[in-house]
């Protein structure tokens, strides 16, 4: 099979490039760093000070794909930190204590800021803290996202945030960059994003498609790069999703499948929804597994971790500091588990999907806990085929391809037993 | 006569089902899997053809009026026959390889020693055999590897001793060791003939079937020149993708468990599954089609291997283990997260002066512990419940899993076949018949 390299692919890619140089270069040309994560980041306003973004589990997934998960673990392992402490943690901890080499070799520059936008994921909190322990104290904000606990955003609820963002986040920017809130840029950038949010809610929309023209998972996990980390309210970031939109309208007008990195697949067997990140370390080999068997993934949760845009939120210029509260609060990672149950079961129905797999992660206790109910929730709503295996994200000691590859099997074979009994009754 | 394979390559053991066109059994067959699954496929295979002979062989003699009376103790007397012959021909075959890998050594009068002490020990194990293989005499091990195993160690010990230190156990078992499993890679195919024959003359002479030998000989011929049509096969377990089958003819495990337990008990709706390196807890429809499952991850501890370590630790065959837990009068609490701890705990525990019965009790308990745990995360057990792989053989698993199923479930209808290791060969036939 042909590879074609699409023009978006290489658009990413030089976006990614360019934006760890200029974080290797902060240092000497005066740039201020901020290290946050990515559910509930607030690129738009820290761009808007001119400061640089540092996603650390963008950084540990990175380092697991170019196969450096393995030391930089086995070093926050020899640090202290425990076998069952999140791998996202220890991959970032690894590479800090080894010389901070992000992934393009070049080295990242300690933070000027740490802003803890505090998104429904507990151990984001002792992740600071270890970070702020490492770096020697940097000036820390933690902002209190209040979680989604009845399932609704409430005004009170955003006020609560926009206010923060207002009394405690901007001060704190303009402290640490020495710049001026400048309210007219932020605008700008808002307005920005929601373009290229329009054009996202597109692409993983065009999954609804038969043949779907995207791998809404293996592929959505690339489409969301820019959008989810340092880009969201940047001209480049607009033109990766105007063009990557045409190539996948394109797509669609051809009758053609996602494109794997075997080339494109030539025919759909089954259309799931997939609940829970991939597993980075094999991330092709996993892939290949779904692909082999003609398996394209149509929706996916964690494809909404860093923003859920389907459901008509965007980030609003006329409400700056509202719409930027309402995104934190309407991340994946801060709805409770009725509310990820009712989100899946509409994807389930709304792609036509054939069923559901969860990827569940070994080390992640906060999303991994209450996924055995989702999944029987979601088999007695739907009367969809449910499958379960289990992996880790950046830890390679924790994908055990023999086993999952066998469940997995199972699991399609038990899609295509279903679909015979549908057939016959 | 048309018919239809499943084949299930497991971790520790190989089956292969023969069925016919009505979805019959019409015979079985088992081996070690070794590491060798084509040839593993190929001898559990000619061992079920050989099998659906015996059956035809037998559903001819009862369809015979004549033969009314006599085919209750007819039958066994021609199986227990038969196998004799069968494990004959295997003692034949390992006699000869120990002594072409004796001719090997360069020693000449370690040699003629061992050779002697080999040819003695192989020569009781043969004369013994006759008893073993007596009709009604209480039931061996399936495999060729148990049997000879259990006897050549007896007789080895025997030999030491008489020897005074001239020979050692070490090199004894060695050689015994080397030969075996290429007798396990000796395809026996087309043996029923010789095997059937070797029974039908020895049974024919008996007083009580002296009247009924041109009925029993008709019945033999006919099973041993029967052609069988191989419409198609299907396969399973974890060696099946080493099976030189198309795709279409693959199915994982999980599916053939759930539809080979709705065969047995069609009113099955959750499957316990404990094969050699994984437990599975399986939710199946009406129909048998999988809706859920559940396997064991990352960890094999409480799996039929576990078994097999204990077993060795107590230096125990794997099939003797369950015998000896039935024996105990109290259950000592065996930890049931890591086969090699739970090692070190057996040691501990033989150590403090508990007894083997009464551990070996706990430790099926821990099994099951485990296989619980697994059952509620696919959805719980409900009724009826059906238990299956060869753990099941196990009476002393399958009494904890009473019991714990009472405790947890209440009274819920718990089916074990005695056919159960083969519950995934059955479905992969059942499948290669029909593709559901």
């Amino acid at each position: 099979m042909e590879v074609r390299k699409e023009k978006s692919m290489t658009l990413q890619k030089d976006m990614f490039a360019n934006h760890f140089k200029r974080l290797s270069r902060a240092g000497e040309e005066g740039r201020k760093v901020v290290y946050t994560f990515v559910p509930g980041n607030l690129n738009e306003l820290i761009r808007s000070f001119d400061m640089l973004p540092v996603h650390p589990e963008i950084n540990a997934l990175q380092s697991a794909m170019r196969k450096k998960s393995a030391n930089y673990i086995r070093e926050a392992e020899k640090h202290g930190h425990s076998e069952d402490v999140c791998t996202y943690v220890k991959c970032d901890v690894g590479m800090m204590k080894t010389g901070n080499i992000g992934p393009t070799g070049e080295k990242l520059p300690d933070p000027d800021l740490l802003l803890l936008s505090y998104t429904g994921c507990f151990t984001f909190m002792k992740w600071f803290e270890i970070l702020r322990q490492e770096y020697n104290n940097p000036p820390t904000v933690m902002l209190q996202v209040p979680y989604q606990s009845d399932g609704k955003i409430t005004p009170e609820m955003t006020n609560y945030v926009a206010d923060q963002l207002r009394d405690v986040v901007v001060p704190a920017m303009e402290k640490v960059s020495g710049t001026e809130f400048d309210a007219e840029k932020l605008r700008t950038f808002l307005a920005s994003s929601a373009r290229a949010e329009d054009d996202l809610v597109a692409i993983l929309a065009s999954a609804k498609n038969k043949p779907s023209p995207i791998d809404a998972y293996f592929g959505g996990v690339y489409y969301i790069g820019p959008i989810f980390t340092a880009f969201r309210g940047f001209d480049s970031c607009e033109e990766y999703y105007r063009v990557l939109r045409a190539e996948i309208e394109e797509r669609v007008n051809n009758g053609q499948g996602p494109i794997t990195p075997e080339g494109q697949m030539s025919e759909e067997k089954y259309r799931l929804v997939v609940e829970g990140p991939p597993n980075w370390t094999s991330f092709r080999e996993f892939w290949k597994m779904f692909y082999d068997e003609s398996a394209v993934i149509v929706a996916s949760s964690y494809t909404k971790v860093g923003g859920i845009y389907d459901n008509g939120f965007r980030h609003d210029p006329a409400r700056p500091f509202e719409s930027l509260a309402d995104y934190c609060l309407g991340c994946y990672t801060n709805l409770n588990l009725p509310s990820r149950i009712d989100l899946l079961e509409k994807y389930i129905k709304d792609y036509d999907a054939d069923g559901f797999l969860i990827n569940s992660i070994k080390s992640c206790n906060s999303f991994s806990a209450g996924q055995l109910l989702i999944l029987r929730e979601l088999e007695d709503r739907t009367g969809k085929a449910g499958g379960f295996i289990e992996s880790d994200l950046v830890d390679p000691r924790y994908f055990s391809p023999a086993n999952i590859k066998n469940r997995l099997e199972s699991y399609f074979q038990m899609i295509d037993a279903k679909r015979r009994t549908v057939r016959n009754a | 006569m048309n018919c239809f394979i499943g084949i299930d390559l497991g971790s520790t053991t190989s089956k292969a089902i023969f069925m016919n066109e009505q979805e019959k059994f019409l015979g079985r067959g088992i081996t070690n899997s070794r590491s060798n699954y084509h040839l593993a496929c190929q001898i559990a295979r000619e061992e079920a053809e050989n099998n659906s002979r015996f059956s035809l062989l037998e559903q001819m003699i009862r369809a015979n009026p004549r033969c009314k009376k006599i085919v209750a103790s007819l039958m066994p007397w021609l199986f227990s026959r038969y196998r004799l012959s069968e494990y004959n021909a295997q003692l034949r075959a390992l006699r000869d390889i120990c002594a072409t890998d004796l001719n090997a050594w360069k020693d000449p009068v370690s040699v003629s020693l061992y050779r002697e002490v080999v040819e003695k020990i192989l020569r009781q194990m043969a004369e013994e055999a006759v008893l073993f293989f007596q009709s009604g005499a209480s039931s061996k091990s399936d495999f060729f590897r148990d049997i000879a195993t259990s006897q050549f160690m007896d007789h080895a010990q025997d030999q030491i001793r008489e020897h005074n230190g001239k020979i050692t156990f070490d090199r004894l078992i060695g050689i015994f060791d080397r030969a075996i499993i290429r007798v396990e890679s000796i395809s026996f195919a087309r043996a029923f003939s010789e095997n059937i024959d070797f029974a039908y003359r020895k049974v024919s002479r008996l007083p009580e079937f002296l009247d009924f030998k041109d009925d029993i000989y008709q019945a033999v011929k006919y099973a041993d020149e029967q052609e069988f049509n191989i419409v198609n096969i299907v396969g399973t377990g974890y060696g099946r993708q080493r099976l030189p089958f198309d795709k279409k003819q693959l199915r994982s495990e999980i599916l053939c468990h759930g539809l080979g337990a709705h065969y047995m008990f069609p009113k099955t709706r959750t499957v316990l599954d404990i094969g050699g390196q994984d437990t599975k807890a399986i939710q199946i429809d009406a129909n048998g089609i999988v809706e859920n499952f559940q396997m064991n991850d990352r960890c094999a501890a409480g799996c039929g291997r576990y078994l097999g370590y204990v077993a060795d630790e107590m230096n125990m065959g794997v099939h003797e283990l369950g015998p000896q837990a039935l024996k105990a009068t109290k259950m000592v609490r065996i930890n049931s997260t890591c086969t090699v701890f739970a090692g070190a705990e057996l040691r501990q525990r033989l150590a403090l002066g508990e007894k083997r019965e009464d551990i070996l009790a706990g430790l099926h308990r821990a099994i099951i512990l485990r296989a619980m745990s697994l059952l509620a995360r696919s959805g719980g057990i409900n009724n009826e419940f059906t238990f299956t792989g060869g753990v099941a053989k196990n009476q002393a698993a399958t009494g904890a899993l009473k019991k714990l199923v009472l405790e947890n479930y209440g009274n819920i209808k718990i089916n074990v076949s005695p056919d159960s290791i083969y519950t995934g060969a059955c479905g992969a036939a059942l499948f290669a018949g029909n593709s559901k």
